[in-house]
């Protein structure tokens, strides 16, 4: 216990990154993951194309060669990036299509005979989808979203093998230096990553529990 | 479903050509694209002085055309990952059941401790985990990659087995009882296979992360595919082929990952047409059990008020 409280600083200095980690990728996920979810459901084919492809082959590719990719191959290739950027452009691509299929899960989830009969009493295509599916997505779209973030957070540990000082990098430091209190060290830092994947947790379930009597 | 047939009227001739040239134009910027980063690529680099060929040169790729490469690449890598995965699979799936059961028990203090066990391996990144039993427990790097993952996906499993179990009809359970049976044994031989092949596709698709995460073994000094071709092969052969070891690494997790996830989705498929529930999304295994538990859930409350 005196170990943990001793370097506290080390800790929270290695938490603040991983939160920072967490926000960043978290919000270029968002995005990049909205903009592959809407080029799925585009008309345009080859937009779909591209999309699928790309869903399917950075889902299979394991986060620690994404993040091999961005700290080792990129700078070899002749990039000069740091590599907290790297980490982030890592974690964020590889979080992208898990965001884009919950988001499109969402919107395939709202049963078809919504959207006919807001169709059929002569609503058209922008309050079709803003007044009666957008609603209806929004909250399946929510549980899957916090269910991403929380292995996002997870996540971030990986970049802590790949020279990011962060959560699992500084608790790695600290457990060579204090060989004598590992258990105590390492209990610590999962008490950090759990104070912020149970809450969410709880939240996903939560809401979850409440919107699946309401669909 | 295809929102693009109801949400808006049926394209006519001049929307559907707008829609096939903007189609087209996207094509050729998508395909432009990618030419330019082989082409990037493929030029040949300055140096220090000396001009190195670029990334698609035969030089660099020389190495692959040596059997002894490949030999070393499925011997040490692909079989290091495999045997991780596999035996980590058993486990995981052994535990998974374990936990269920202990989850779903009767008596309050075998449930509750199980419970904050399964929160508390579930919220933990896999990777701290391996660190854990690597430092505390020294078992070396293959046996904390394999107890950690089974120790993660298990609690998994274990929470997607126990939604299966709380999802079924209340009757199967009340039936086994009235056969005279213990509880115990209702469970085991009534309601359990039944949850079991209902979560089969989340347990496979959980199974494809468990081989994704063998790669994490990597960071924590464990000799499978990464770092058999990358530290291995990579400080043999030297810089020039890091980026065609790379590409060979990423080829062949591709194919085992895909084809593990293939067969997951064509369990789900199978799996849903037998049983009319309702079908599991097997990509996302995290989702698939909140909305299982959330329904299940659901469908216990109601039925509760049904019988009051």
């Amino acid at each position: 216990m005196d170990a943990v409280i001793e370097n506290l600083p080390t800790y929270l200095e290695g938490f603040r990154m991983t939160l920072l980690l967490l926000v960043v990728s978290g919000v270029a996920a968002l995005i990049l993951g909205t903009i592959i979810a809407a080029m799925r459901i585009s008309p345009v084919a080859s937009l779909r194309g591209f999309a699928t492809v790309y869903t399917e082959l950075v889902r299979n590719t394991p986060l620690t060669l994404v993040l091999f990719f961005c700290a080792i191959i990129l700078p070899y290739l002749g990039s000069r990036l740091d590599y907290v950027t790297a980490a982030m452009i890592g974690l964020s691509v590889y979080t992208s299509p898990f965001v884009a299929e919950a988001l499109r899960s969402g919107i395939n989830g709202v049963p078809l005979g919504q959207a006919e009969a807001a169709r059929s009493v002569g609503l058209g295509f922008g309050q079709t989808v803003s007044l009666v599916v957008m609603p209806q997505a929004f909250r399946m779209t929510i549980p899957p979203l916090i269910n991403v973030f929380i292995a996002l957070t997870k996540n971030t540990s990986v970049a802590g093998g790949f020279f990011v000082f962060e959560l699992f990098a500084a608790t790695r430091e600290l457990a060579n230096a204090n060989g004598n209190a590992v258990i105590a060290i390492l209990l610590g830092a999962a008490t950090l990553y759990l104070v912020v994947t149970i809450p969410l947790g709880v939240l996903a379930a939560q809401l979850e529990r409440k919107w699946v009597v309401q669909r | 479903m295809s929102h693009s047939s109801v949400l808006f009227d049926a394209p006519g001739p001049k929307a559907r050509r707008v829609s096939l040239i903007s189609s087209i134009i996207a094509g050729l910027a998508i395909a432009a694209g990618l030419a330019w980063m082989v082409w990037t690529l493929a030029q040949p680099r300055e140096s220090g002085g000396i001009t190195l060929p670029g990334f698609f040169a035969p030089t660099r790729w020389d190495i692959f055309a040596d059997p002894e490469v490949w030999q070393f690449i499925i011997m040490d890598g692909v079989l290091g990952t495999l045997r991780a995965a596999l035996v980590a699979a058993v486990f995981a799936v052994a535990l998974g059941i374990l936990f269920s059961l202990l989850r779903s028990s009767q008596t309050s203090w075998i449930r509750v401790p199980t419970m904050v066990v399964l929160e508390f391996l579930r919220g933990m990144p896999v990777l701290l985990m391996m660190l854990f039993i690597l430092l505390v427990l020294n078992t070396g790097s293959y046996w904390a990659v394999v107890a950690a993952l089974s120790l993660y996906n298990g609690a998994l499993i274990g929470e997607a087995l126990r939604a299966g179990l709380a999802s079924l009809p209340r009757g199967q359970r009340e039936a086994g009882l009235s056969l005279g049976m213990r509880p115990l044994q209702s469970k085991m031989l009534v309601e359990f296979p039944q949850a079991f092949r209902q979560m089969l596709p989340i347990i496979v698709a959980q199974l494809v992360v468990l081989l994704k995460d063998t790669s994490l073994g990597y960071i924590v000094g464990y000799t499978e595919l990464l770092r058999t071709n990358m530290n291995t092969l990579g400080s043999f052969y030297g810089n020039r082929y890091l980026f065609s070891l790379f590409v060979v690494t990423l080829v062949l997790y591709l194919i085992m990952n895909l084809s593990l996830s293939w067969f997951a989705r064509w369990l789900s498929k199978r799996t849903a047409s037998k049983s009319s529930g309702t079908q599991l999304d097997p990509e996302d295994p995290n989702q698939a059990i909140l909305v299982a538990k959330a329904s299940a859930a659901a469908r216990q409350s109601g039925s509760q008020a049904g019988s009051l």
